[in-house]
């Protein structure tokens, strides 16, 4: 609020010293601007105060977590809050879990959606157009209806607390089909033409011609599953009993908020954890992630 | 796209052949690219479906024998107060957070415009709790909502007022889920409509303002309709995804103080994995599923009442 009464004197001294009315509209234009970018500013921090706080409080004596007025920095910056937690929980085999599974994962996921999605898209066959139906259904199905079917398919195959439980049953969304499809339509026939002119395969024009020009799509339906497999919970919540062998992050999160929920500067420091590898990779891929959620309707929740 | 799926329109157009010849050129090829992803969603989308609404007619423990029952789960569902209960505050929470996330959305996207200073450092920053994993934001506002914590910390020190115990206060347990919900995933929503508040053409807010229309005024009669497909589907998204939402409430409230919290997935997996009753839990998601259909369904059939479409 202190911006706008130092921007307000500009809003009054302009007309005097400014020579020609458009010189003086000119002049207007930024207080309002400065005023309501300032505002902004203030939402946005506020946004963001818990973030600041689970920082904060991840650094701070445990006798000093709870404090009236709340403060930002205690006595001391107690790094060891981080090495206590990976002492506490595995942390470091709950990173590894996530990062294991998202890949295999995502790499599943993104491999059947970028076949089907080329069959959808480009390929003439009979059956296409009920099969497609077939895909749009499933997608209506939230995992809830599923998830017990699945659970006791699961026990069947003796897959509960195996890694493949937690890849294999959820790796087939149907939903980056769609994107695939999409994308695969949008291009044009001539490049086709010239290879099959060439005598050259199905799977041939499909390596040769189209996978290359499809790697920004799937650079972007990559991240998405990645990022869902990162966060997922309730699947890993059944399917893992063995959270210190099995767990991963959101799931070992859980465990051990469940055990040392007093401990919050533990607790915070494992938050902190759990959540800077995918804000790194916003930040790294904020261009392609936001235009991956505005074209596609990506990462709903 | 009928057109498109079955073939492209411009086979017969270059004349490589009848639309007959074309509908055989990739007869093996097309099923083969397909046949891995049809598998997939078979085993593990298709056949559990159906299994779903088998087990929901038996007795089926998590471990030990079972019988089949006909439709006794459901009936001890829809006989079950929790239940309804969990029914009550999931619409509750769904009313609330879907109107909530709308307004805020909308509210930051339209002040997101083209002059603002740093716009895309600010779609970035409000997407963040979006991907960051649930969990742990429920975690951190857990600690938010923790007497003496950050919110009840500052109201004593600010105003010398000791705040309500939020997770622990029915009522207030609620509120704290919407505020945690909203705060965690508006950013969704405020992304697809600065995007389409972007798409709408100046032509049409100079037009506007020759006629004399107000700031307010633009918003409702020229902003509003131009976006309105993109509202409908974040409407629609988030009504789904909300109507879903369990882990918020498992982390911060396990659906107390009481079942004030109770969402319609958390009493599923409480029937499935503390009562260890899975075809409960089934018939429990055989429910919610129907429910989910419902409310989609009565979307779209009020689609037509406020979107434009051109």
């Amino acid at each position: 609020m202190t911006d706008v009464e130092v921007a307000a004197p500009h809003r009054t001294s302009s007309p005097q010293t400014a020579p020609g009315a458009t010189r003086r509209r000119r002049r207007r234009v930024p207080v309002g601007r400065i005023v309501s970018f300032s505002l902004l500013c203030l939402v946005a921090l506020l946004f963001l105060s818990p973030f600041v706080y689970m920082i904060a409080t991840s650094l701070k004596l445990p006798s000093e977590v709870l404090s009236t007025p709340p403060r930002l920095v205690g006595s001391e910056v107690r790094w060891q809050n981080y090495t206590e937690a990976l002492e506490y929980a595995p942390f470091g085999r709950y990173l590894t879990n996530s990062l294991l599974v998202g890949v295999l994962g995502t790499a599943l996921n993104t491999t059947v959606c970028l076949l089907s999605g080329y069959a959808f898209g480009r390929l003439v066959w009979r059956g296409a157009r009920p099969t497609f139906m077939l895909f749009l259904a499933t997608m209506m199905v939230p995992l809830e209806v599923t998830v017990i079917p699945l659970f006791v398919i699961m026990q069947r195959l003796g897959w509960v607390d195996t890694y493949q439980a937690l890849i294999v049953p959820v790796g087939f969304s149907a939903f980056g089909a769609f994107l695939m499809r999409q994308f695969f339509m949008s291009v044009p026939r001539e490049l086709e033409e010239a290879a099959s002119v060439d005598g050259a395969s199905v799977v041939r024009t499909f390596f040769s011609i189209m996978l290359p020009l499809a790697r920004p799509t799937i650079a972007v339906l990559s991240v998405f599953t990645f990022i869902g497999f990162w966060n997922s919970f309730l699947w890993p919540l059944i399917v893992t009993n063995d959270v210190t062998t099995y767990g991963t992050i959101p799931r070992g999160l859980q465990a051990f908020f469940g055990q040392q929920g007093a401990e919050w500067h533990l607790v915070m420091a494992a938050s902190v954890m759990s959540m800077a590898p995918i804000v790194l990779l916003l930040v790294a891929l904020q261009k392609h992630l936001i235009k991956g959620v505005v074209s596609s309707g990506f990462g709903g929740r | 796209m009928s057109r498109t799926v079955a073939g492209y329109p411009s086979l017969s157009a270059t004349g490589t052949g009848s639309p007959t010849s074309g509908k055989r050129r990739h007869a093996w090829s097309g099923p083969a690219f397909v046949a891995p992803h049809v598998l997939g969603l078979t085993a593990f989308v298709v056949f559990p479906i159906v299994a779903a609404l088998l087990l929901s007619l038996f007795e089926w423990p998590l471990l030990g024998t079972t019988r089949f029952i006909g439709l006794d789960n459901f009936v001890s569902i829809l006989t079950d107060d929790t239940f309804w209960a969990a029914l009550r505050n999931t619409v509750t929470y769904v009313v609330l957070y879907v109107g909530c996330n709308l307004v805020v959305s909308l509210g930051i996207a339209t002040w997101l415009g083209p002059r603002m200073w740093g716009r895309q450092v600010f779609r970035v920053l409000f997407f963040i709790p979006a991907v960051t994993p649930v969990v742990g934001n429920a975690v951190v506002w857990s600690l938010l909502y923790q007497p003496d914590g950050f919110i009840d910390g500052w109201l004593q020190s600010l105003f010398g007022v000791q705040a309500p115990d939020f997770l622990s206060t029915p009522g207030w347990a609620m509120v704290a889920l919407v505020v945690m919900g909203v705060w965690q995933g508006f950013g969704y929503n405020m992304l697809i409509f600065s995007a389409a508040l972007d798409a709408v053409p100046d032509s049409l807010l100079d037009a506007g303002r020759l006629d004399g229309a107000n700031a307010w005024q633009a918003f409702w009669h020229i902003r509003f309709p131009a976006i309105s497909p993109a509202i409908f589907f974040g409407v629609t998204m988030t009504l789904i995804t909300s109507f879903q939402m369990f882990t918020e409430a498992f982390i911060l409230t396990k659906g107390g103080p009481g079942s004030s919290t109770m969402t319609l997935v958390l009493y599923l997996y409480e029937r499935g994995f503390t009562d260890q009753q899975l075809g409960l839990a089934s018939a429990a998601g055989t429910l919610i599923f129907t429910i989910i259909l419902f409310v989609t369904a009565m979307q779209f059939l009020g689609e037509k009442k406020w979107v434009t479409y051109d």
